[in-house]
């Protein structure tokens, strides 16, 4: 899954103090030149802030979207959809930490991340705080919220920084299956019986503004974009991409037969667009804010399979400690 | 949470993608030791046949070139022009050269 729209703070300015206006100029200058940078170069302190803060928000995501899909492995209807959801969250915790793996870059330990989330200090996408009713949802999820994923991640994959960059590259070739997975599920049960049919509609009634959300404030609101922009960290703004998600969208929810909670839902000729009605960004900040409908629940399921593998973290670091004497004491031999 | 922080080491990891191919740099995780490294590389690198050898390297092992001196360390092979074939001007009438 996904990134941004979190972040309501303004980003970190360039000029923060500590910063050498000569050494800001010629990063700038690498930055438009599409150069990539890397680890160990010179960077902005906002830079940094922001990157470490996008990437560990995006981490997050990813393993706290393991939750809802993981309520229903144990349940799928068939050895077929089993294998394809266990197949799918394993790649979502792939991604959290192939993203754990980038943030690491930029000199953030990986325990401090994992600390700051347990300890409900940071923040991750507030669409894996609706909770998942029926099967349904399993392929709304994959067609919409990995859909609206994919919109989102890749503009990242030319991201200026190099780490960031390549770890979305490697996630952007995992979602398509998401995605797709997702659709046929929808398709299935649109072409089943009624009462299938029913539970698709319903699940698309209910993720279908989530959804939209995703991709965070509008273009008007959001005061922190022009500086990310600047520093190609973001390319394209959150309007233009949910824009592209609706586009693209609307067309294959009609192929289902289903229709959208969306009495203002219309395709306009003169631009080419679908247009859609107001989104309550009441319940997006509430939800962000913590106060959604599973909040509490998911950071409960994290801390204890966190606190449920301390065990195995202790028994091997005790078993390689133990082999590693060995080992010191066979050379001394 | 702080009494069992993840003090495991960070590990660099390297795929080969096809025989006859290079190693390449994937990304990193951390690990007790190389062989949980190995196979934790396996499950998050390689969930679809993205490799055939893998190496891991504890990342605290490598040694790097400084950025900051990317230019007078590169830079006298950028100016030895004469090592490259270009550099030589041969009569077109000559060839397979
Ligand atoms: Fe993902
Ligand atoms: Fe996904």
């Amino acid at each position: 899954m996904y990134t941004q729209g979190l972040d309501q703070r303004p980003a970190d300015g360039a000029t923060k103090a500590g910063d050498d206006p000569a050494a800001l100029a010629a990063f700038q200058a690498r930055v438009d030149r599409e150069e990539k940078i890397e680890p160990n170069d010179w960077m902005p302190q906002g830079y940094r802030r922001t990157l470490v803060r996008q990437i560990s928000q995006h981490a997050h995501s990813e393993i706290v979207g393991m939750l809802p899909e993981g309520n229903w492995i144990t349940r799928a209807p068939s050895l077929r959809r089993k294998m394809i959801l266990l197949a799918k969250v394993q790649d979502e915790g792939g991604h959290g930490l192939y993203l754990y793996s980038a943030a690491e870059t930029l000199g953030v330990p990986r325990a401090e991340m994992v600390d700051q989330l347990l300890a409900g200090k940071a923040k991750y996408s507030s669409i894996f705080n609706y909770p998942t009713l029926t099967w349904a949802d399993i392929g709304a999820i994959g067609w919409l919220v990995d859909g609206a994923a994919i919109m989102n991640q890749v503009p990242l994959c030319r991201c200026s920084y190099g780490p960031y960059a390549r770890a979305m590259i490697r996630i952007c070739r995992e979602e398509s299956f998401h995605q797709r997975q997702g659709y046929e599920l929808m398709l299935k049960l649109a072409q089943g019986t009624s009462e299938q049919k029913r539970m698709a509609q319903d699940a698309l009634d209910r993720w279908w503004w989530p959804s939209l959300m995703m991709f965070g404030p509008s273009d008007r609101e959001s005061i922190h974009s022009s500086q990310n922009m600047a520093w190609k960290i973001k390319r394209v703004s959150n309007d233009e991409l949910r824009q592209k998600f609706v586009d693209a969208t609307v067309p294959q929810g009609h192929y289902l037969g289903l229709t959208f909670p969306d009495p203002e839902l219309r395709f306009d000729e003169a631009s080419g667009h679908w247009t859609h009605g107001p989104i309550d960004w009441s319940e997006f900040n509430r939800i962000l804010a913590g106060d959604g409908p599973c909040n509490r629940e998911r950071m409960a399921a994290r801390r204890k399979a966190h606190a449920d593998g301390a065990w195995v973290r202790e028994a091997a670091a005790a078993f390689a400690a133990k082999r590693a004497r060995r080992q010191r004491a066979e050379a001394a031999e | 949470m702080a009494e069992d922080r993840n003090d495991w080491p960070l590990w660099e990891v390297f795929v080969r993608s096809r025989n006859g191919l290079a190693h390449r740099h994937v990304g990193s995780l951390h690990a007790v030791d190389g062989e949980m490294a190995v196979e934790m590389a396996r499950d998050v690198y390689c969930r679809r046949a993205e490799g055939v050898s893998v190496w891991v390297a504890r990342s605290a092992d490598i040694v790097a070139s400084d950025p900051a001196r990317k230019d007078d360390m590169f830079e006298p092979m950028v100016s030895k022009i004469y090592r490259h074939p270009t550099f030589y001007e041969i009569p077109s009438e000559v060839k397979n050269i």
